[in-house]
């Protein structure tokens, strides 16, 4: 089926964004209203498209657009085309849906800012980036968007770049990206080169004939681009920097979409990791490893958006846990994707409501007793940590369970190492989420007299309320008759693969789970609630904790291993650079020099010493005749 | 008479030329000396035509006259103008060339 309708989803964010930046400001009075209005107009396309899917059988709901041929060299042709399948649907009603809502928070967290304008037209530059990394009917289109998106969250995290520390967090942002990106472009080539096609049907018809070797590599690339986009293991460090953006930034961006586009990915990627078992493991293993680090490291954190990301880093890793997990666990691993889009975005719509009302402090020490004064944050926020944690019926619950489910059911010894680490991570994941609600929401009040604490005005907490909503019934709604699962079967194909003998029933899984979390809700009730909470960070710690805030040693790592060695490594080569090469340039010029005054010496100016040079030089030369000749 | 008698006639006067150009500071006498090095060189043209029995040595041989003669009008000039303007032959002090 073709429809004309996908190209304005992009279209229509992307020309207001334009519109947006080359107006300047002029349209600062109603910048902000256009953005959400685009936005706004975005998800209405992408609704209506959704209501054209339902009405079709399930074979037939892909459709694409041909928008242009882009490429056209020889046996190489690409064409920019949109395919909006059962998969890219879920993206784009998350994108657009969520997008809006925090455009219309947006509106009031940032009415003080000068520059809201801009950020407006950056949000709209993300939405069109991220549609168009999820429209993209080939790697190279959803190449596109996935620069895009980079350059969209770097220009975000760097709204207020006249602070140092946050451009340099964009620059870090940046920089661990590209390292991601530079896997992708290798999975492309790699693509091209052994089937000479980069679109996702072609290369699904051609991966049955390619050697597994060649799929292993793509894949192991393809993860490498996952896990830079994602903040998965080892390229995770920028994304606790990147909370250097504004709030609704780190939401959208740092929380419900971009930093899904690894699972997106991996999950669109499925025919490839099906057929390369060493890079599927690898992605179960960087999936369980990011899980578990992500949640240690937000045990200790104190600012409260750093907390949330590290908890979003760890909630990606069940996602690409899910995802690695193969046929069976791509559906999970989109639930589980849109499930925390909603309650994850909600939190730091939360977490920004927080800071609206407490001078934008954001460490959590000097909160306190805030439930009294932002009742709505509270409830929203409430419900937000509730579904994070798992706490049935709320939609983490669902998503994450089947995760954990999927995992102890992966066989053998490597299932029940992925799902005791799930089940760690589930302890780990309530143990910090209760820490950060007891912290702020409760106990006694360790702000100064300076803060007001107020709840937000509505266009703030309106969108809290529906990511609210969302939080509590998505999934409910999207496993009741295994909704999701069976709307993905198509692109994913679970098919009879699902039939690995079960470890455990799916009611003890739940249980082991539900007890997992009581238990880390009961340590973090005892720590911080039967004690008093200090407003300064004790410095009387365990050594293992001292290394948890600094992120498990996350930067003196990389400072070691890649950017001292790095420097270094540029030091040499530029001291190469001018002792040798440069050395070697000077040295001709000189020696022409030095040779050219010695020379210039014979010219004495008297007609009998050139008369006896030429004497002796012909001499020289019949002599040389002579001896040779001889 | 031997042929190779020519030869060693032809020798002693290029050298006698050579050194004079060598070591002689009058302007006249040095081009002199290039005369009888050009003529020891028009000797053993001659002479080796002589000996392989064909003409080709001495058709150089006129060609040589002629150069010379030519350069003996250009160097004569030159000669004569430097001596006007400096009151001097000698080859030692025309040396503006050198550096």
């Amino acid at each position: 089926m073709t429809s004309n309708l996908i190209v304005y989803l992009i279209a229509i964010p992307l020309f207001s964004s334009a519109v947006l930046l080359l107006t300047g400001r002029k349209a600062n009075k109603w910048g902000h209203l256009l953005g959400t209005l685009a936005s706004a107009s975005s998800f209405g396309v992408g609704a209506y498209l959704f209501t054209q899917m339902l009405a079709q059988p399930a074979e037939e709901r892909a459709m694409t657009q041909k928008l242009f041929s882009w490429i056209n060299v020889g046996s190489f042709n690409v064409d920019a085309s949109l395919l909006l399948d059962q998969l890219s649907i879920c993206f784009v009603l998350l994108i657009t849906g969520v997008g809006t809502l925090i455009h219309i928070y947006s509106i009031s967290y940032m009415s003080h800012d000068l520059d809201r304008r801009r950020f407006f037209a950056y949000l709209n530059l993300f939405i069109a980036a991220m549609l168009l990394l999820v429209l993209g009917n080939s790697y190279l289109n959803l190449y596109v968007g996935w620069e895009g998106v980079g350059l969209a969250s770097y220009l975000l995290i760097g709204f207020w770049n006249q602070k140092p520390t946050y451009a340099t967090a964009a620059k870090k942002a940046f920089v661990m990206n590209r390292v991601g990106d530079l896997g992708l472009s290798l999975a492309i080539m790699i693509a091209f080169a052994s089937m000479g096609t980069v679109s996702f049907d072609g290369i699904k018809e051609a991966a049955p004939q390619t050697s597994t070797a060649t799929l292993t590599a793509i894949g192991i690339m393809l993860l490498i681009a996952a896990a830079g986009k994602s903040a998965q293991f080892p390229l995770q460090a920028w994304l606790g920097d990147a909370m250097a953006g504004p709030t609704p930034v780190s939401a959208l961006i740092h929380a419900a979409t971009m930093v899904t586009a690894g699972v997106y990915l991996i999950t669109r990627s499925n025919f490839i990791f099906d057929a390369a078992p060493t890079a599927q493991l690898l992605v179960v293993i960087v999936g369980a490893i990011t899980l578990l680090f992500g949640a240690v490291v937000g045990t200790a954190k104190d600012d409260i958006k750093k907390a949330l990301a590290a908890s979003t880093m760890s909630q990606i890793g069940y996602m690409i846990l899910g995802a690695g997990l193969g046929p069976v666990g791509y559906a999970f691993a989109i639930m589980h994707l849109l499930t925390h889009g909603f309650f994850k975005a909600g939190m730091f719509l939360g977490a920004g409501s927080v800071m609206h009302g407490m001078n934008d402090e954001v460490n959590m020490r000097k909160y306190g007793a805030l439930r009294k004064f932002m009742p709505i944050t509270f409830i929203t926020f409430g419900l937000g940590y509730l579904a994070i944690i798992g706490v049935p019926p709320f939609a983490g619950f669902y998503s994450k369970d089947m995760i954990i489910e999927t995992a102890l059911n992966a066989g053998g010894i490597k299932g029940i190492l992925l799902g005791s680490a799930a089940l760690f991570g589930a302890a780990l994941t309530a143990f910090y989420m209760t820490r950060v609600i007891i912290l702020t929401f409760t106990g006694t009040k360790r702000w100064d007299d300076e803060a007001h604490p107020h709840e937000s005005p509505i266009l703030m907490w309106l969108p809290m309320a529906v990511l609210a909503i969302g939080s509590v019934a998505s999934g409910y709604l999207f496993t009741r008759g295994d909704a999701l699962v069976h709307w993905l079967e198509p692109i994913v194909a679970p098919g009879e693969h699902g039939e690995h003998a079960e470890l455990l029933p799916p009611i003890v899984v739940s249980a082991l789970a539900l007890t997992m979390v009581l238990i880390g809700i009961s340590i973090a009730v005892m720590m911080y609630v039967r004690r008093p909470v200090a407003d300064v960070a004790p410095e009387d710690v365990s050594a293992l904790t001292r290394i948890v805030r600094q992120d498990l040693l996350q930067d003196a790592a990389n400072e070691a291993i890649f950017m001292r060695p790095g420097q270094s490594l540029t030091k040499t080569l530029v001291s190469i650079d001018e002792k040798v090469i440069d050395g070697a340039v000077r040295g001709v010029g000189a020696m022409a020099l030095g040779s050219g005054s010695e020379l210039r010496k014979t010219q004495t100016g008297y007609v009998r010493s050139y008369s006896a040079l030429i004497l002796v030089g012909a001499a020289a030369i019949v002599l040389g005749i002579w001896v040779i000749t001889q | 008479m031997n042929s190779a008698n020519y030869l060693y006639l032809s020798a002693l006067l290029f050298t006698i030329g050579a050194v004079g150009v060598v070591i002689r500071r009058n302007a006249i006498v040095v081009f002199m000396c290039v005369e009888l090095m050009l003529n020891a060189a028009n000797l053993t043209f001659v002479t080796f035509s002589r000996i392989n029995g064909n003409l080709d040595g001495q058709i150089v041989a006129f060609f040589t006259m002629v150069v010379a003669a030519c350069e003996v009008v250009v160097g004569l000039a030159i000669i004569v103008t430097i001596y006007r303007s400096r009151r001097s032959a000698s080859v030692d002090d025309a040396n503006l060339l050198k550096r």
